[in-house]
């Protein structure tokens, strides 16, 4: 009950104080920007054909110029601000578990994702009615940018629980993020081996199956054992106050 | 009830409290305190199950703080110092969000609800904005969070700091009627506050627990005696024993000289003239001449001094 009393406070929170209506407005004007460029764009290519990798490119924007910009900025406030006001003192005065709060802010935020990404659903279902693709693949790539974005959320939550800096938490996360991004970039420089390392920890290679519209059991799990990751490393964080002085 | 054994709490390296023992029973006022950054606020923060204990116990209302913490913090009202409010809330809609974490539920909620602005005065801001409330009022609304569980144990972290004169008066009078039926610590750097509203006190000083009494004994304590380093020249060491005899005089403790050829002793006694002047020339006649008499405060003093000059009122 204790994770649902947190998850109703920040969706009221968020609505409240307009974060929610600029970052969705935000969203919502960079995804259909990517939905007419990109469309037009594989239009002219395939002459006159909408051809089905249309969505493999829309997806991958919407990833990186999207919810790498908006998630940060969503998840920055979760446990900064509340160290900044020192609410969260008196959190940790009441009957509450950690992991309560921490799922309450967690499926605040997702819920936010879920949001966002269901009013995107528009363009898909304008082109149904005009041409006929096949929608099957649509639901992998949604899912695909689904667990992304919600990987996104816990990395966010880390990071915020380590700062009560607004944008130190949204910076640091955006950081991070880019870091996800660019890892496996370079490569040229970098041997096979380390290639392929880095492309088992790298959160956007994972994206590509699915904006292809195939769904690997191997990239949920990998999703999967990011959160777990992740969420360990913010209890952790959350319990430092037991041994370490806050003031 | 609260009892504590030798409570103590370390930051890495850094002495938050140590051994600090105590019991309160229920239905007592107990001030806590203490100069600033003397381990008090550590001290309720244990007492909340903010964060455990390095060493030792504390039971609050018969449960252990690290072994059933949700127990005791579902039966104790906690008022941090900032007063720490969400800005972006209504007061009711504030309370309501305070009342469902602590578990209150149903018809019980709304009762509860009204219950605490009612005793705290702030009906008539039910419906505004946190952000947009006055000190003082915001002071109220953190006092009604603590009040919605019905707690049977309050611990309030100075609850009137950065009020006006009229107001802390109006808190003091809050928190009196609030303890009628509960168990309150009441943490402060004010001493008056204490005398005031508390039935005892809790001094703590660098983390350590120095004195647990009525505040009018230890008022008393620290007006009527005193304690004086005496060096006197002479080789007689057994004046200590003597010295005992006299009256006003509670302890007598030898103490290595700061110069050769001379005895050193730390005399307790009572304050007044007659019997330091006794002190002093039994000392020459019995010892020697008298090189150095120097009044060394008591810790407990000390504190107190700092406490006193403190208050703003």
């Amino acid at each position: 009950m204790g994770v649902y009393y947190i998850f109703q406070r920040e969706l009221r929170s968020y609505f409240q104080s307009f974060i929610a209506y600029v970052l969705i407005a935000t969203f919502l004007v960079l995804a259909g920007f990517f939905f007419y460029t990109d469309l037009s764009m594989h239009v002219l290519w395939s002459f006159q054909k909408v051809s089905f990798n249309v969505w493999g490119d829309y997806f991958y924007d919407l990833a990186r110029y999207g919810l790498m910009i908006i998630i940060p900025l969503l998840t920055m406030r979760l446990f900064a601000e509340e160290k900044k006001l020192g609410t969260i003192e008196l959190l940790w005065t009441y009957p509450l578990r950690d992991w309560e709060l921490l799922a309450g802010k967690y499926l605040a935020a997702l819920f936010f994702l879920v949001l966002m990404l269901v009013l995107t659903l528009v363009y898909p279902t304008i082109t149904y009615f005009l041409y006929d693709i096949d929608i099957a693949p649509l639901f992998a790539g949604y899912l695909g940018l689904f667990l992304l974005g919600s990987s996104f959320i816990v990395c966010g939550l880390l990071i915020s629980s380590l700062t009560e800096n607004q944008i130190v938490a949204a910076i640091g996360t955006f950081g991070l993020l880019l870091m996800f991004w660019f890892l496996t970039w370079n490569e040229a420089v970098a041997n096979e081996k380390a290639i392929n390392i880095l492309l088992n920890v790298s959160l956007f290679d994972r994206l590509l199956t699915f904006t292809k519209g195939a769904i690997d059991l191997k990239d949920i799990i990998f999703f999967f054992n990011f959160h777990g990751f992740f969420i360990f490393l913010t209890l952790l964080s959350l319990t430092t106050r037991k041994w370490r002085g806050i003031k | 009830m609260i009892q504590v054994e030798n409570l103590t709490k370390y930051y890495g390296p850094i002495r938050g409290i140590e051994d600090i023992t105590f019991t309160i029973d229920k239905g007592e006022v107990v001030g806590l305190l203490g100069p600033n950054g003397s381990g008090k606020t550590t001290t309720m923060r244990i007492l909340t199950c903010f964060f455990p204990p390095t060493r030792g116990r504390a039971l609050v209302n018969g449960y252990d703080v690290t072994k059933k913490p949700l127990e005791v913090q579902r039966h104790t009202g906690y008022f941090p110092e900032k007063a720490p409010l969400y800005p972006d809330m209504s007061v009711t809609e504030y309370l309501g969000f305070a009342a469902r974490v602590k578990r209150v539920h149903g018809k019980k909620r709304k009762e509860q609800i009204d219950k605490a602005m009612d005793t705290c005065g702030i009906v008539e801001i039910a419906d505004r904005l946190i952000g947009k409330l006055s000190k003082g009022f915001r002071q109220r609304v953190c006092l009604a969070q603590s009040l919605l569980n019905e707690p049977d144990i309050l611990i309030l972290d100075e609850p009137t700091i950065g009020l006006d004169p009229r107001q802390v008066v109006e808190v003091r009078k809050l928190i009196k009627s609030l303890s009628r039926e509960r168990t309150v610590i009441l943490c402060t750097h004010i001493l008056p506050e204490v005398s005031e509203t508390c039935d005892r006190v809790i001094i703590i000083h660098k983390g350590k627990l120095i004195a647990l009494d009525t505040p009018k004994n230890l008022q008393e304590k620290i007006q009527k005696f005193t304690q004086t380093l005496f060096q006197y020249y002479g080789g007689n060491g057994g004046l200590g024993n003597e010295l005992m005899g006299l009256r006003g005089v509670i302890k007598v403790e030898k103490k290595e000289p700061t110069f050769s050829g001379v005895q050193a002793l730390v005399v307790q006694s009572e304050k007044d003239e007659v019997t330091l002047r006794a002190i002093s020339t039994f000392i020459t006649q019995h010892g020697g001449p008298i090189m150095e008499m120097k009044k060394i405060s008591l810790t407990l003093e000390e504190v107190f001094l700092e406490l006193v000059t403190e208050e703003e009122l």
